[in-house]
């Protein structure tokens, strides 16, 4: 029997500086290099077939048939392109493993472009997260100088060249073909295909685009053989993973445990749901999957089991929400994120989550129709299915599942809107009497300085138009005014982290 | 109003802002941006690390930026700044010297981003997408910035500030505005937006080694595992 927790790239994390390439050496990295280079390139391709290994991206998309799909008669140069994009909402796992031990992904890298027969890989990173690049870069340099990287590696007259390449912020990059159009400096927009990037990616040529997570957990397969590998996880789904619980849970954090976990164990070793709070719904992996809720707590997160109950494993993000959320604000927040992320190219996905927004604020403000819910939905399924990419099935698969297990919500919003149904206080993290101080002392400070056109610099600054739950601010303070307890020290009343009280001081 | 009258889709579209001529690029700065262009089997692809240095040369992507690039690559300048003005991290207009970043996508709204973008905004006094007139901050509404486990976060210039307050914020702004030490929870110290920029286009600024391996939420399951002993398969038991 498998222990419940399994770390193995999580399992240097808490040491003192394992980003340093000496750290890593220490705890054996690159012996599964040195053990791959006595290998021929098609029994590592093969270790990594039988380990069972599937994407860790997202789509689960076995990871060594992808990379048999290189057609070696292709005369062109073939190219490696680990996929740093991180973005998708609730996704944080690959930032982590790359700031902490990113030898771990270069040693991945090499193994994996020794099999491919490449001699140049790319390392794109999303480029709003500086440290990581850092940390990246200088690992790549080391790598070089100790001759794990260039020319002639380790002695075994196999070169590799590495690029630690800066995306400029876009989430659709993490989409493989619209990556590699940024990756040859264009606008990132996906391609149709077929062609796929096996026979056609990089500079039309054999590319194979893996998670950073997928990558990264190739040495461990090298060095302890695919049945170790395959020996966790379950039949369809082997093997650890991360799974990255976010939300209103005490401990959110990085959890790496065999494939298979359910929900109810991740949540019972995060500290269970904030205090006196409740399970309401959760994504399995990311915003782009179904949400589920209460009655999956004992589904085991495995690929073909969430498959089953109708959403995607994805990338193991567990955003979980309590019943003091608006389901009603959280859909549209993410489907704001659609559509600010959608890169224009196709029509439906660009126009259609463009309306939805419109809708969706409708509801959220309770000043949706009657048949809002049915255009809105509508809407959605002339959306989904009709893109080149799955951008546009994220944002749909995000909105009918919402509305198909809380359509009385969506329903409140012809009448109610969603910050009174849920006081939107009531899920932050920190006490509301710490806005209340702070806006507090905003509006004297407003006062003081009011003058001619004062009322149009506050319209300047007004808040942007989604704030709405302002409006119930000013109550708050209203109340706590009359109460006489607007508080005039903000460290007096800060309570670092998890006061749901929320609300009433 | 129904509600269902035009607005623009791109409302910060609009290209590269030509008005604004000036530009601190000279014959350094062109040789570092071949240098990234001789990075790649095919230049071009340097594009977005050549935009990064422009705009850590020029606080934005400047029509000067736009041209160098064009000419070292080989391409027209409608296809830079075609590029250029795809991407949300390039600048249109000079952004602050410090880049304060407030995460407001689903998760870290309801954690509180939405309160925290509030406050942020009105401490230094601007709206999202504005600049302080001391060009000392710039503020954005950030999506997802894969640090959900430590929501709600705030970034300034791409470093994390994890599980922000407003009043962890507000006193970030100060030291920041005072021109005091302010370190990233997740990252080295904090230096400028342009420096930050330096260091995407590719160019080292040596503070690999500064701030921990990881944050305390990555570190959670990994401590339940050491505490319980629990571990992956010894190899030998496997085979």
């Amino acid at each position: 029997m498998t222990d419940t927790l399994t770390p193995v790239l999580t399992a240097n994390w808490g040491d003192k500086a394992p980003w340093k390439i000496a750290e890593y050496e220490k705890q054996g990295g690159y012996d599964a290099l040195r053990k791959a280079l006595t290998m021929t390139q098609d029994e590592v391709m093969n270790a990594v077939k039988d380990s069972g290994l599937r994407g860790r991206g997202g789509a689960g998309f076995p990871t060594g048939m992808k990379w048999s799909f290189v057609p070696q008669s292709n005369p062109n140069p073939k190219y490696l392109v680990v996929n740093g994009d991180e973005s998708e909402p609730g996704t944080c796992k690959d930032i982590p493993l790359m700031m902490a031990t990113p030898h771990t992904l270069v040693e991945g890298v090499i193994i994996a472009s020794y099999a491919i027969r490449a001699h140049h890989a790319f390392i794109y990173i999303r480029g709003e997260v500086l440290h990581v690049h850092r940390r990246m870069q200088q690992a790549v340099r080391d790598a070089y100088a100790k001759g794990y990287l260039g020319k002639n590696i380790l002695g075994s007259g196999y070169d590799l060249d590495v690029v630690v390449h800066a995306g400029a912020g876009a989430y659709i990059c993490g989409e493989e073909t619209a990556l590699l159009d940024s990756l040859e400096g264009r606008r990132g927009q996906p391609r149709l295909r077929p062609p796929f990037p096996a026979v056609a990616g990089l500079y039309a040529s054999p590319t194979v685009v893996n998670n950073v997570e997928s990558i990264a957990s190739v040495p461990s397969i090298i060095a302890n053989g695919p049945a170790w590998f395959a020996s966790m996880g379950t039949e369809k789904s082997k093997g650890y993973g991360i799974y990255s619980l976010s939300g209103h849970v005490t401990n959110p954090g990085q959890y790496e445990a065999p494939l298979g976990i359910t929900l109810r164990e991740l949540i019972k070793l995060a500290g269970g749901m904030r205090n006196g709070h409740e399970l309401k719904f959760f994504t399995p992996g990311g915003s782009s999957t179904q949400i589920l809720t209460k009655e999956h707590l004992d589904l085991p997160l495995d690929f073909d089991s969430v498959a089953a109950a109708g959403s995607l494993l994805g990338t193991r993000a567990l955003q979980i929400f309590d019943e003091t959320t608006s389901v009603v604000r959280t859909t549209l927040r993410w489907i704001e994120f659609y559509k600010h992320e959608s890169c224009g190219k196709c029509t439906p996905c660009r126009e259609g989550n463009w309306w939805l927004v419109q809708m969706l604020k409708k509801f959220e403000a309770g000043h949706a129709s009657e048949g809002d819910l049915d255009k809105m939905l509508d809407v959605a399924s002339n959306i989904g299915g009709r893109s080149f990419c799955a951008l546009a099935d994220g944002a749909v698969a995000c909105l009918q599942s919402a509305v198909k297990e809380f359509r009385s919500e969506f329903e409140a919003g012809t009448h109610t809107p969603a910050w009174e149904l849920f006081p939107y206080e009531k899920s932050a993290l920190f006490a509301a009497s710490e806005r209340t101080a702070v806006a507090a002392s905003h509006t004297s400070l407003s006062t003081s300085e009011a003058g001619e056109g004062a009322e149009e610099d506050a319209k300047v600054t007004a808040p942007p138009p989604l704030l709405n739950a302002r409006d119930a601010d000013e109550v708050v303070v209203a109340e706590a005014e009359a109460a006489g307890d607007i508080p005039t020290q903000l460290n007096e009343v800060f309570e670092p982290k998890t006061n749901d009280e929320g609300g009433r001081a | 109003m129904s509600g269902h009258e035009f607005e623009s889709y791109f409302p910060e579209s609009g290209g590269v802002d030509y008005a604004d001529t000036s530009t601190n690029i000279d014959e350094l700065t062109i040789g570092e941006l071949r240098e990234l262009a001789s990075r790649y089997p095919q230049a071009r692809s340097a594009l977005l690390p050549m935009l990064h240095l422009v705009q850590s040369v020029d606080g934005r992507i400047s029509p000067k930026g736009i041209e160098v690039c064009a000419d070292i690559l080989g391409i027209s300048t409608a296809q830079v700044s075609g590029v250029a003005t795809f991407y949300t991290m390039y600048h249109r207009r000079p952004a602050g010297k410090h880049h304060i970043g407030v995460c407001t996508t689903a998760l870290c709204a309801v954690m509180g981003g939405d309160i925290l973008l509030d406050e942020v905004g009105k401490k230094l006094g601007i709206n999202e997408g504005e600049t302080t007139p001391d060009g000392m901050f710039s503020l954005e509404r950030v999506e997802c910035n894969a640090a959900c486990d430590f929501a709600p976060i705030m970034m300034v210039n791409w470093e994390f500030m994890d599980n922000m307050t407003p009043a962890k914020a507000s006193d970030i702004l100060d030291k920041l505005a005072a021109g005091r030490e302010v370190r990233s929870t997740r990252g080295a110290t904090i230096t400028s937006l342009a420096e930050a920029e330096r260091v995407l286009a590719g160019f080292d600024d040596g503070r690999a080694d500064e701030g921990p391996a990881a944050g305390p939420a990555s570190l959670v399951g990994l401590q339940i595992a050491q505490d319980q002993k629990w571990s992956a398969p010894k190899p030998e038991a496997t085979k």
